[in-house]
């Protein structure tokens, strides 16, 4: 009896011991627990490195949690949004999108958000990643010569929007106030080669894009939601030419991309990858193998890939009139060896029937029905016009004008109008690399284009007649001098 | 918290508007020439306008609710450099090197190296800023004005230069949004903007005006606890107590004064004095 009643007493006492084991193997393990984080403990204090994109401060790695001071200023300044264009930006730290913050899980970040004097406006800051009312927009609010402090501790790991939270809210956000930080989890993210910084934002002026001079917001525009710019980083160009951001082939590129808005969703796409990993949405759930993922105003994602071939990958917001007409066009150059089997470039260029392979006669009178080839100077422009709105215009633009920083102008265009073998040679053997056109460098990619000598002469044609050039006459005979030199 | 104002009201009367000028520098008094009949007189130059009273609808408050502003006497500019040097010069109180830590923060005249003298870069007829509160009264206070309040403030500045009341004009409220987005207005003369209807100059495109209850939307209190109002600055609530949507220049006036404490002395913040008429009526 009394042997029974000690095997149960030990039986009990077991049982709750076992469970005592797992509630704390339980909690040790589940370190994305928010209660986990907040239960960190720091060592230290630290200030933390703040950078301008497209660069980010360097990996957390295995640091410890620690108090980190983040020593931001707010600059109101004018500055270029694209040639000939200015506008007065509001920045965190004097760059659009604001300094990139780097935190871990568990730090106790110390912000200092000092106005500068000669602002004309009060400012705050609601960071996504605070937890608390406002996002410390409240605590933050600061005026002109004045600097306010406020502290946090960073217990969701993610990548987290920034942005300026005084009224009225949609106007200092349009303005440029917004940024990213980052909260790496416990033992850092894995590590990558490369890293960079990307932010998209839509930007309302009172001229219509491209019209010259200092540019005031509009708001009526911007309560429309009708954009005259979307770029990333806060001008047109500046992930372009020399701007681009540049791997290896080989290496692995890690993107942190936001979009600060204030009103449109990013279709963020890398033309010629796919996106190995994404954090969805920033956050802690993982997607694979994905083309183009959705970056919400006030959000931001994690995109990784390895760079396996080399060329220029063109970063684009897949809403893709925005890409080619209001500037939300980056550039990632990638160098190295070709690999052929991933990508060959083009292997051959055949005449395709679509009755099948074999040469095929046509009925004589079949062919009196086809259109007559165009003879005449005036009937090969008019079917150069037509091909080039078919093949040229989308990077050209419909006079020629090109694209800033992006694609050369054919209008008034020196380099054209100085060679017309040159010019031949380039439609039908694409052109990379450098070149200078009235005055201004490109470097990107024209692909080689598959048209006929006949078609060659008549588009060229029709772009020596036009927009001020030099009215040259290419023939199919000087096309096919140009093919057969090589 | 009234308590603590009013004691600080009665204080500043009773200290700030002391004759004090047996302590003025001996290098200013060679190169200052000052009538000895009275100290006020140096303001006499300030030419004022009359305000008819009338009623208008605050960006916050209760909908369909007008607020009555009675008729008061107006300064046509803001209070320039020169007027303000001449006031510490004969009240020392209220000099750089003297002012109270409870009076002004340490941007106070910011730019001043000395008490009495006028830096370079800073003209005679721009408007004085870098001023507390504090100051502003007592400068008005001194000369028998006083601070405009908010609702004066803004019933003479929804004017144009032809109508009264032109906060719906698109063309306004663009030229006022403009204005605060140029930077170092401050440095600009007064009275170079057309003036409105009333007859005043520069109540928009030259610096930000303290008034006498600036603090009196936001913050009733305990400003951080005090969500209600507070927040109405403040992602997403900012819509719901503004009557006027599209008045976007006054959300930034009203977040700017939200931002200000009586001690803060701002290089974009300047002030003009009001005074009461016969007819002006007290709440």
């Amino acid at each position: 009896m009394l042997n029974r009643f000690f095997k149960r007493r030990i039986i009990v006492i077991l049982i709750s011991i076992f469970t005592l084991l797992s509630c704390k193997t339980d909690k040790e393990t589940n370190k994305n627990d928010s209660l986990f984080a907040i239960n960190i403990k720091t060592q230290g204090q630290v200030e933390a490195e703040l950078t301008a994109p497209p660069f980010v401060p360097k990996p957390v790695g295995k640091r410890k949690a620690t108090k980190l001071t983040v020593n931001m200023e707010i600059i109101e300044k004018e500055a270029e949004m694209t040639d000939g264009v200015t506008y007065m930006y509001w920045t965190f730290g004097g760059s659009v999108p604001g300094s990139f913050i780097r935190t871990r899980v568990g730090d106790e970040v110390e912000f200092h958000l000092k106005n500068h004097p000669d602002n004309k406006l009060p400012h705050n800051i609601d960071l996504h990643a605070v937890t608390g009312p406002g996002g410390g927009a409240a605590s933050s609010f600061v005026a002109p010569g004045h600097e306010v402090v406020f502290s946090f501790k960073v217990i969701n790991p993610g990548l987290y929007v920034y942005h300026c939270a005084t009224a009225p809210v949609g106007m200092h956000i349009a303005n440029g106030m917004y940024g990213l930080i980052l909260v790496e989890p416990e033992g850092g993210l894995s590590p990558v080669d490369k890293e960079y910084y990307i932010m998209q934002g839509d930007f309302y002026t009172e001229g219509n894009n491209g019209e010259k001079g200092l540019q005031a917001f509009d708001m009526n525009k911007a309560v429309k939601e009708q954009a005259d710019y979307v770029v990333f980083n806060g001008k047109v160009g500046a992930l372009t030419g020399e701007n681009a951001i540049t791997a290896k082939v080989g290496e692995t590129v890690r993107l942190f991309v936001g979009n600060g808005g204030p009103n449109l969703v990013s279709s963020f796409h890398v033309i010629g990858e796919i996106f190995d990993k994404v954090h969805i949405e920033g956050g802690s759930l993982i997607n694979n193998d994905v083309q183009t993922t959705l970056i919400p105003a006030g959000g931001a994602a994690i995109v990784e890939f390895r760079v396996d071939v080399p060329g220029t990958f063109i970063i684009v917001d897949h809403s893709i009139f925005r890409t080619f007409n209001k500037g939300s066009l980056g550039m990632l150059k990638v160098t190295g060896e070709d690999n052929k089997t991933i990508y060959s470039g083009t292997q051959s260029d055949n005449v395709y029937h679509s009755e099948g392979g074999t040469i095929q006669s046509m009925p004589i009178d079949a062919n009196k029905k086809a259109v007559a080839k165009p003879t005449t100077l005036a009937e090969r422009i008019s079917d150069g016009k037509s091909i080039y709105n078919k093949t040229c215009f989308a990077c050209h633009q419909a006079n020629g004008e090109g694209l800033n920083n992006a694609f050369p102008p054919l209008a008034k265009s020196d380099f054209l109008n100085a060679d017309v073998n040159r010019a031949i040679e380039i439609v039908l053997k694409g052109k990379t690399g450098e070149v200078t056109v009235n005055g201004k460098k490109y470097n990107s990619v024209m692909t080689a284009q598959t048209l006929s000598d006949d078609e060659i002469a008549n588009v060229l044609s029709y772009v020596y007649s036009s927009w001020g050039n030099s009215n040259k006459e290419v023939t199919a005979k000087m096309v096919a001098e140009v093919r057969s030199k090589k | 918290m009234k308590f603590f104002f009013q004691i600080v009201f009665f204080f500043i009367l009773s200290s700030s508007c002391q004759n004090a000028s047996e302590k003025i520098d001996n290098k200013v008094t060679k190169s200052v020439t000052l009538k000895n009949d009275s100290i006020w007189n140096f303001t006499s130059k300030t030419p004022m306008v009359f305000i008819q009273s009338g009623t208008y609808q605050p960006l916050y408050g209760v909908k369909n609710k007008e607020v009555k502003v009675s008729s008061f006497l107006i300064d046509v500019y803001p209070v320039t450099n020169q007027e303000f040097k001449d006031f510490v010069i004969t009240h020392p109180d209220w000099r750089k090197s003297n002012i109270k830590k409870l009076f002004a923060d340490k941007n106070y005249m910011f730019a001043w190296q000395k008490d009495t003298i006028l830096p370079e870069n800073l003209e005679e007829k721009a408007p004085i800023t870098n001023i507390s509160w504090y100051a502003a009264k007592a400068y008005c206070d001194c000369q028998g004005k006083r601070l405009p309040t908010v609702d004066e403030w803004e019933y003479i500045a929804m004017a144009d230069e032809s109508r009264k009341d032109a906060r719906k004009e698109e063309s306004y409220n663009k030229m006022i949004i403009s204005q605060y987005e140029k930077p170092k207005t401050y440095l600009n003369l007064v009275g170079l903007n057309p003036k409105n209807v009333w007859g005043v100059y520069d109540l928009h495109g030259l610096v930000w005006e303290w008034t006498s209850d600036f603090n009196s939307v936001m913050i009733t209190g305990e400003s951080r606890n005090d969500f209600e109002t507070d927040n109405n600055l403040f992602c997403g609530s900012e819509s719901v107590n503004a009557t006027d949507l599209m008045n976007y220049a006054a959300f930034m006036r009203y977040a700017f004064r939200g931002s200000i404490k009586a001690d803060f002395s701002v290089q974009n913040l300047g002030f003009r004095c009001v005074k009461d008429t016969i007819l002006t009526k007290k709440n």
